[in-house]
């Protein structure tokens, strides 16, 4: 009898808020990450969406990280497309994830969006249940368990792949995590980039990442691989001036995570679309 | 053969009643005041890992006297209904009322239907953007809910540290003020006349999250330097 209650207050014991959810609410759980087992039948994702017509829903795009000497950014553009409609040219990519990480998401934007929350539900959750910070591998864990929790939904073409970045307190540098749809956890050097632009906007880091960049230039860099990406994937927005929309970027160092402000982002696009006025090149 | 005797429903309360503030007796005490930077949170406690006080959400915290597993079950689960809740409809629909009353209904259902009450007494404290949008709620072993204005004293010696503490509160202390009345208010019940930092627990609530510390998130433990510090600050 006693063996029996401890094992049940053992089973029922987690600091988890996705196990929970799951458990006690699987009807909040984002659309992909509902188990199997506990979905009504007849609405399983495979049988409700057939494979040869995707559904027609926001996907964001570009989404850069980069390393920079006491931690590491992350930076997405603000366009989220529909076919060839903009969907959005406000959406913001890239999330404060804790107080020392934060994510960028590409792909079915709904679905990141709710990923995206559960993901920060999940940190704090864990942080006020234990009393203690989860590791930054922890974090990257759970991150890549939530990503494939997703893939039922990713082979009906609505994959979320996220890219996770943070400050590693006890190693005392950042680190980046890039995803794969089955949830493959890959740590990054240097620099690196998911969504429709990426390969331009990598193209760019290339030339442009040095290391021990100040985190000043650090901006400018992922601002400039933004803007490269822009200018040849059309599923990525640059700049606009016009609207005063500036890409999102977070820097994170020892001190936490740190959204760049609006005013510096400005000035740092400015800056960037005078010098290629002024280059006055074609391509 | 053993005989089942007649035990009234009075009796059966009473004795239930008695059973848990005998419980609640043995513990160190908690303060909890609502000042004016905020609410501070003070518990005698040497232990620097098993906290009485603990964070429930962005302005909502918990501290609790009694059995540790008791309130620390009683905290998870806060943590767990807040969060749900947060999720499910928005962070500002948390509120220390709604989660209050879900304590005050296990609490009176434990009370009622268990072998044996928690021996437990809680406070359950949301910070406002002004003094007069602070809550304090009590909570006892059977369910009994109290919304407190400045200030909760739970635990062993509550009437005497309650009078130490009702006769320096006031409104437009800072948390200095609040910490120094608080453990001014432990010792009421003792020899000595000073409590080391490592003997107690310190949290606050700041009224001001986002523009003080840029997070939405006014929960803040203080460390015993800081506190030590805090306490060095003139008034």
């Amino acid at each position: 009898m006693q063996e029996t209650t401890a094992n049940q207050v053992a089973a029922s014991a987690t600091s988890s808020f996705t196990e929970h959810l799951q458990r006690e609410r699987p009807g909040l759980m984002p659309l992909g990450l509902v188990p199997f087992g506990l979905m009504p039948s007849g609405q399983l994702p495979f049988q409700q969406l057939p494979a040869a017509a995707p559904l027609q829903v926001p996907h964001g795009t570009t989404i850069v990280a980069l390393t920079y000497a006491g931690g590491v950014l992350m930076a997405g553009d603000r366009r989220a497309t529909m076919g060839n409609v903009i969907a959005s040219r406000h959406i913001e990519k890239v999330f404060p994830a804790d107080q020392y990480s934060v994510l960028g998401i590409a792909g079915t934007a709904g679905i990141a969006l709710d990923i995206t929350r559960l993901f920060q539900v999940e940190l704090e959750h864990y942080e006020k249940i234990e009393g203690t910070l989860l590791s930054l591998d922890g974090k990257a864990n759970r991150l890549g368990a939530m990503i494939r929790g997703n893939l039922a939904m990713a082979m009906q073409g609505l994959a979320v792949v996220p890219l996770f970045a943070g400050f590693d307190l006890p190693a005392g540098l950042g680190r980046l995590f890039s995803y794969d749809v089955t949830g493959g956890r890959y740590e990054e050097q240097e620099h690196h980039t998911v969504g429709s632009g990426s390969m331009f906007a990598r193209g760019a880091l290339k030339k442009l990442w040095r290391p021990n960049l100040s985190e000043q230039d650090a901006v400018a860099v992922a601002v400039e691989a933004l803007y490269d990406a822009a200018d040849d994937d059309s599923a990525t927005g640059g700049p606009d001036p016009v609207r005063q929309l500036w890409p999102v970027v977070y820097v994170v160092n020892r001190a936490g995570a740190v959204r760049v402000p609006e005013r510096d982002l400005a000035a740092v696009a400015g800056t960037i679309i005078e010098s290629r006025a002024v280059a006055q090149r074609e391509a | 053969m053993t005989q089942q005797f007649y035990v009234s429903p009075e009796q059966l309360m009473k004795d239930r009643a008695d059973f848990a503030r005998k419980g609640i007796a043995r513990g160190r005490s908690v303060v909890v005041i609502s000042c004016r930077e905020g609410i501070a949170l003070v518990a005698e406690n040497p232990s620097p890992s098993l906290h009485k006080i603990g964070e429930i959400y962005d302005k909502i915290a918990f501290a609790a006297v009694g059995k540790y597993n008791e309130f620390e079950s009683l905290r998870q689960a806060g943590v767990r209904y807040a969060d749900v809740r947060g999720y499910s409809y928005d962070r500002e629909d948390v509120t220390a009322r709604g989660l209050a009353s879900v304590y005050a209904q296990s609490l009176g259902a434990v009370f009622t239907a268990e072998q044996k009450p928690f021996e437990v007494e809680l406070a359950v404290a949301e910070v406002g953007s002004s003094q007069e949008a602070d809550h304090l709620y009590r909570l006892t072993f059977d369910g009994s809910i109290a919304d407190e204005h400045g200030f909760i004293v739970m635990g062993g010696q509550a009437d005497k540290v309650s009078a130490a503490v009702e006769a320096g509160w006031q409104g437009e202390l800072d948390f200095a003020g609040a910490i120094r009345l608080a453990l001014a208010g432990l010792v009421a019940d003792k020899e000595t006349t000073t409590l080391p930092a490592s003997a107690v627990e310190v949290a606050v609530l700041d009224r001001r999250p986002e523009t003080g510390r840029g997070t939405r998130r006014a929960f803040r433990r203080l460390e015993d330097a800081d506190v030590v510090a805090l306490l060095a600050e003139e008034n």
